[in-house]
C-alpha cells in the first residue's frame, strides 16, 4: 500500500517522468486508434505494431546505441513500409487485405526477432533492455526518451485535433469525402502516419507484441457506453490512461515484469465491464429488459385467463382458486405465483380466503389483451389472407407489443368489428 | 435512340469503364440538357451506379472523359452533388443527424475550417426542406431507413448544388418518404436545378422523371421520357446483355487486355 501512496504522490521525479511518458502514448494512442477502429482497419495497428521491430533493430545495429530518436526513425521506416506493401498487395493481386496483412505482419515479425536475435548474440554491451520493445517496459522509460515520446504524443494529439472534421468524414462515407474534392488519399496517409506514430513510442511502454491492444481495446470499450464521437474519444483517451498509469505502477513496483501484458489486461477489463455493464448496449441490460419484457407477457396472460374465465361464465369478477386457472390453461406453478402477487401489487388482483380476483382495473387490462388478440387475427386474416387457423400463435405476440395510438388506428382500419375470424365476441370498452 | 443536346449541363463522351479488364459501361455517349429530372434505368448490373460514379471521379475511367457546365469536376465541384446507396455506409457510426447534414457544408468549408453558425442554418433549412429538424439530434442508428434517406438528402441539399446525383434513393424507402422526395427533387427540377437518380421501379419511370437514361452496359437510350420510354426500347434494354459483346467483354478479361491500345 506505501508503494502505491509513493509512486501516487510523484516524490520520485523518475516516477513522475514514466507515468507522464505512459499516460501520453496511452492518450495518444487510444485516440488515433478510435479512428482506425471506426474505419474498420483494426489488423492494420496489428501489423504496423509487429513491423517496426525489424526497424528498431536495424537503427540499432547502424547506430550501435539506443538513442530514441534513431529508433523511432528506424520504426517509423519499417512500419511505413509493411503498410505500404499491404496496400499495393491488395492493389494488385487477387490476396484480400486480411491475407496481406497476415503474410506481412508475419514476415515482418520474422525479420525482426532474427535481428534481435543476432544483436544479443554480438554481445554489445549497450544492447541490454532491447528486448524489453518485445513486451515492454515502461520503467524504463528515463530522461531523453519521455521528451522525445511526450512531444510526439502531444503532436500527434495536435494533428488529430486539427483533422477531426476529415478524419470523421473519411472513416463515415469515404465515396461522399472524395465527391466534395477532398483529397482523400492524402488524408488516409495522414491516418496512417498517424497510427504508425502512435505506434513507435507505444512500443517502448507496451512492447510491439501488445501494441495493437492500446490503439484499439480502448476504442472499442468506449464505443458501449456512447453514440456521439466527441464522448468516444474522451472516454478511449481515459480508458487507455488508466491502463497507463496501472501498467507503470506494475513497472515501477515490480521492474522484472513486462508492462505490456499488465496495460492489456487492465484495459481488456475495463473493455469486458463495459461489454457486460454498458447501458443500452451493454449485455447485462439487455438480459434485463428481456426479463422485464416476458414479466409483461405472463402478467397480461393471466389476466386475459381470468378473463376469458370470466367470458365463458358471464361473471368476470368472481373469485378463483389457483386450481381453476391452471385447468384452462398450463402455468409454471412458480412464474404463476410470482406473476399473482406482482399483480396484486398494482392493483389488478384482489386476495381473500384463498381465492384471487380480477379487480375492475384487472379486468379493462386482460379485456384489452384479447380485444387485441382478435383484432390482430382479424387483421391478419383480411389483409395478410392468412388463413383462420395460422393466425392464434402470432396474436399471441402481438397481443403484448401494441400500443395504444396502434390500437386505435387497427379499430378504424377493421371499422370496429364485432367478432374476430373464429366468431368470438370483440370486447371493447364501454 | 439517343438525343444530344446543346450547351448540356452533363456530357458523357466516350466513355468506357471496366472492372478488371472487364468492360461494365461500354462506349458512352449522351448529354442532358439543364434543369431534368432524369431516371437512368436499367436491369441489375447494367451499370448503372458504374455510370454515375465516374462522373463523380470515384473509379477510373478506361476511356472518354465526362464535362459538368462545360468544365471538369475539379472547376465545379461546388456546384455538384451525390448522394450514394444508403446501404453504402455503416448506420451505426457514433454521429448524430446533424453531423451528418453538416457534412454537406464541408465542400465549401474546406479544410481545417470548423462549420460556423452559417452552416449549421444552411443544414437546418436542409432539414427542414426533408421534414427532418426534429430529428437533429437524434443518432443515425436510430432512424428508420426512410429517415436515412432523408438524412442523406438534407446532406445533398446542404451543399446548394445545381447538379445531383442520387443513387437509388427509393430503394427502401416508405411510401410516405418516396412520396416527399420526389415532390423535392421536383421542385429543384423546376427551380432549374438538374436531378439525375438512378432508378430501379419501372412503374413510376413515367411519372417521376422527364429524360429517362436506358443502360445496359452500352447506351440503349437517352432522351425525354415521353420518346424514349416505349415498348421497344425497354425491350432491348431490359432483354438481356449482347452475346456477342459480353464474350468480347470476357476475353479482354480472360486475356488482361486494355480497352484502348492507347491505354495505361
Amino acid at each position: 500500500m506505501n508503494e502505491l501512496f509513493t509512486f501516487l504522490s510523484f516524490e520520485d521525479p523518475n516516477t513522475r517522468y514514466v507515468v507522464t511518458g505512459t499516460v501520453l502514448l496511452a492518450i495518444s494512442s487510444a485516440i488515433v486508434g478510435s479512428f482506425t477502429f471506426l474505419k474498420k482497419k483494426a489488423l492494420v495497428g496489428d501489423a504496423v505494431a509487429h513491423a517496426v521491430l525489424p526497424g528498431v533493430c536495424l537503427a540499432f545495429i547502424l547506430s550501435g546505441n539506443k538513442n530514441p530518436v534513431y529508433l523511432v526513425v528506424g520504426a517509423f521506416i519499417t512500419g511505413w513500409l509493411s503498410l505500404v506493401i499491404i496496400d499495393q498487395i491488395v492493389a494488385h493481386s487477387r490476396i484480400k487485405e486480411d491475407t496481406a496483412i497476415g503474410l506481412i505482419l508475419s514476415v515482418f515479425f520474422g525479420l525482426g526477432i532474427m535481428l534481435m536475435t543476432t544483436i544479443q548474440r554480438s554481445g554489445n554491451a549497450a544492447q541490454s533492455g532491447l528486448d524489453s520493445f518485445l513486451f515492454g517496459k515502461a520503467a524504463a522509460l528515463v530522461g531523453t526518451d519521455v521528451i522525445v515520446f511526450s512531444t510526439i504524443s502531444i503532436l500527434l494529439l495536435i494533428v488529430v485535433f486539427l483533422f477531426f472534421k476529415e478524419l470523421t468524414l473519411i472513416a463515415f462515407d469515404e465515396d461522399f469525402a472524395k465527391s466534395i474534392g477532398f483529397p482523400v488519399r492524402r488524408l488516409e496517409l495522414v491516418l496512417t502516419t498517424l497510427t504508425v506514430m502512435a505506434v513507435v513510442i507505444g512500443i517502448q511502454a507496451v512492447g510491439v507484441v501488445l501494441m495493437a491492444a492500446m490503439l484499439i481495446t480502448p476504442a472499442a470499450a468506449a464505443r458501449f457506453w456512447t453514440d456521439r464521437l466527441k464522448v468516444m474519444l474522451l472516454l478511449a483517451a481515459l480508458f487507455g490512461a488508466v491502463a497507463g498509469i496501472s501498467g507503470a505502477f506494475v513497472s515501477y513496483t515490480a521492474p522484472a515484469m513486462p508492462t505490456g501484458p499488465w496495460i492489456v489486461m487492465i484495459i481488456s477489463v475495463i473493455a469486458m465491464v463495459s461489454f457486460f455493464f454498458a447501458p443500452s448496449k451493454g449485455i447485462l441490460y439487455k438480459m434485463v429488459r428481456q426479463r422485464r419484457i416476458q414479466k409483461t407477457i405472463r402478467d397480461e396472460n393471466i389476466l386475459k385467463l381470468f378473463y376469458q374465465l370470466g367470458e365463458a361464465e358471464g361473471d368476470y369478477l368472481r373469485p378463483r382458486s389457483k386450481q381453476e386457472l391452471v385447468e384452462r390453461r398450463e402455468l409454471a406453478k412458480g412464474q404463476l405465483n410470482a406473476g399473482l402477487s406482482r399483480l396484486k401489487r398494482h392493483g389488478f388482483l384482489k386476495f381473500h380466503n384463498g381465492q384471487w380476483q380480477l379487480t375492475p382495473e384487472g379486468k379493462n387490462k386482460g379485456q384489452r389483451t384479447i380485444k387485441l388478440h382478435r383484432l390482430w387475427e382479424l387483421y391478419l386474416t383480411q389483409y395478410l389472407r392468412i388463413a383462420p387457423d395460422h393466425v392464434h400463435d402470432d396474436a399471441e405476440t402481438i397481443e403484448h407489443i401494441i400500443t395504444p395510438e396502434l390500437e386505435s388506428k387497427l379499430e378504424k382500419l377493421l371499422e370496429y368489428p364485432d367478432v374476430d375470424p373464429h366468431m368470438s365476441k370483440i370486447p371493447y370498452q364501454s | 435512340m439517343i438525343q444530344q443536346v446543346d450547351n448540356p449541363v452533363l456530357e458523357v463522351h466516350d466513355l468506357t469503364v471496366s472492372y478488371d479488364k472487364k468492360p461494365v459501361l461500354w462506349g458512352i455517349d449522351l448529354t442532358i440538357p439543364k434543369g431534368s429530372l432524369v431516371g437512368i434505368i436499367g436491369p441489375n448490373g447494367a451499370g448503372k451506379s458504374t455510370l454515375i460514379k465516374s462522373i463523380m471521379g470515384l473509379i477510373p475511367l478506361g476511356s472518354g472523359y465526362t464535362e459538368l457546365f462545360g468544365a471538369s469536376l475539379d472547376q465545379v465541384r461546388n456546384k455538384v452533388s451525390y448522394v450514394p446507396q444508403r446501404g453504402s455506409v455503416d448506420w451505426d457510426f457514433p454521429a448524430s443527424v446533424r453531423d451528418v447534414v453538416l457534412m454537406g457544408r464541408y465542400g465549401k468549408l474546406g479544410l481545417f475550417r470548423r462549420p460556423k453558425k452559417a452552416d449549421h442554418e444552411a443544414a437546418m433549412t436542409a432539414l427542414g426542406q426533408v421534414s427532418m429538424e426534429l430529428y437533429v439530434n437524434r443518432q443515425i442508428s436510430q432512424l428508420s431507413g426512410g429517415q436515412q434517406q432523408r438524412v442523406f438528402l438534407a446532406r445533398a441539399l446542404a451543399q446548394q448544388a445545381d447538379i445531383y446525383f442520387l443513387d437509388e434513393p427509393f430503394a427502401g424507402v416508405d411510401a410516405a418518404t418516396e412520396e416527399a422526395i420526389i415532390t423535392l427533387l421536383r421542385k429543384m427540377s423546376e427551380e432549374g436545378k438538374t436531378v439525375i437518380v438512378v432508378h430501379h421501379d419501372l412503374q413510376s419511370v413515367e411519372t417521376y422523371f422527364n429524360w429517362v437514361i436506358m443502360l445496359n452496359t452500352r447506351l440503349v437510350a437517352s432522351g425525354p421520357t415521353s420518346e424514349v420510354f416505349n415498348q421497344r426500347l425497354l425491350q432491348e434494354t431490359y432483354g438481356g446483355k449482347l452475346t456477342l459483346l459480353s464474350e468480347v467483354g470476357n476475353l479482354l478479361k480472360k486475356g488482361q487486355f486494355p480497352n484502348r491500345e492507347t491505354a495505361p
